[in-house]
């Protein structure tokens, strides 16, 4: 092996091992308390980061997500519980803020929706085998229908011997 | 035939909603804040560090909150429309300076011009949280008691400077 390929040898291998070395930034997290932290992300994993709307506020890196972030840790340092967190977020965001919207009169068909849905493929599904167990069953082949086919298989199986 | 009719009627209701949904925006969300008292607040001025702001200087007026940053492009593209409607004298902008720096902003101003009788300078975002604010610009009608009346996320179009802002100021200034 000549210089020129040890060489390329080396710098694929580079290549290769670089993913194994290089890990994707965490969230910063800035707060020397585990207990608050992990209640922080808990909260911050149900609330939806606004700017980028398919994201947590735990998933996103906005400078909104942030800011929201650190408005949580703040809250829960005060002594707020988790529930008065997410109100405080209601408050100014609006249900939408939630990732599990609650269930009131306006979300009722978002919740139930889907079982009604199913409820009528079972009923439609459950009509239509009725109706088809009542049909009449189709007729029994007729004796001349039977010869026919006895016929048309019997030049199959003779023609295939004949290849 | 009507085993043709069915999937038919069920494919035009499909194309209804999904016609419906694509003229919804999705950043356009309801504020919980309408109808409420206007979250209290007290700030810098932008253009006086030594002076302050808050939202009980306003009380007993009709007034405009206007959510703005230098750094953002829509501001910009709203900016003329809200030059007009500081012309017309209907009620008083004050502008919330959002996560900006305090140079940045007084620079903006200077270069397009400064519709907002006075601007608060909301440098860390903690207000522009108070107010639900997810998307700059946005512009709050408050009422004579504090009270929000309509919210608008976006830049302000003449429509809707026209068609939403003016005619509710009107009213309200009446009631």
């Amino acid at each position: 092996m000549d210089k020129f390929n040890m060489h390329q040898l080396v710098l694929s291998f580079l290549l290769a091992v670089t993913p194994l070395l290089v890990n994707a930034e965490e969230a910063p997290s800035t707060g020397p308390d585990p207990i608050l932290e992990k209640r922080v992300l808990a909260i911050a994993a149900e609330l939806r980061c606004l700017v980028c709307q398919n994201q947590t506020i735990a998933d996103s890196d906005a400078a909104l997500a942030v800011d929201l972030r650190q408005q949580v840790r703040k809250k829960l340092a005060q002594g707020m519980s988790d529930r008065d967190v997410t109100d405080f977020m209601v408050e100014r965001y609006g249900d939408f803020v939630l990732y599990r919207p609650p269930v009131k009169s306006t979300t009722w068909l978002l919740w139930f929706g889907p079982f009604l849905l199913l409820a009528g493929g079972l009923i439609a599904l459950g009509l239509k085998l009725k109706r088809r167990a009542h049909t009449e069953p189709t007729a029994a082949l007729s004796e001349t229908e039977k010869r026919r086919v006895a016929t048309l298989l019997g030049t199959i199986t003779e023609s295939k011997e004949k290849t | 035939m009507k085993r043709f009719l069915w999937p038919l009627v069920i494919f035009a209701a499909l194309v209804v909603f999904l016609a419906i949904g694509l003229r919804l925006d999705p950043k356009q969300i309801p504020s919980p804040l309408i109808g409420k008292q206007v979250p209290a607040f007290q700030l810098t001025q932008l253009h006086v560090p030594g002076k302050k702001i808050s939202s009980a200087d306003m009380a007993g007026q009709v007034w405009l909150l206007n959510i703005w940053a230098s750094w953002c492009v829509s501001c910009r593209e709203e900016h003329p429309n809200l030059m007009e409607l500081f012309k017309l004298n209907a009620a008083p902008i004050v502008g919330l300076n959002y996560k900006d720096g305090r140079q940045d902003g007084i620079a903006w101003l200077r270069q397009f011009g400064n519709p907002y009788s006075v601007s608060a300078f909301d440098n860390n975002g903690r207000v522009g949280i108070d107010f639900g604010v997810y998307g700059v610009p946005e512009t709050f009608v408050i009422d004579k008691l504090g009270v929000i009346r309509y919210k608008h996320i976006g830049p302000l179009t003449p429509e809707v400077v026209n068609g939403k802002l003016l005619p509710l100021i009107k009213e309200l200034n009446r009631g």
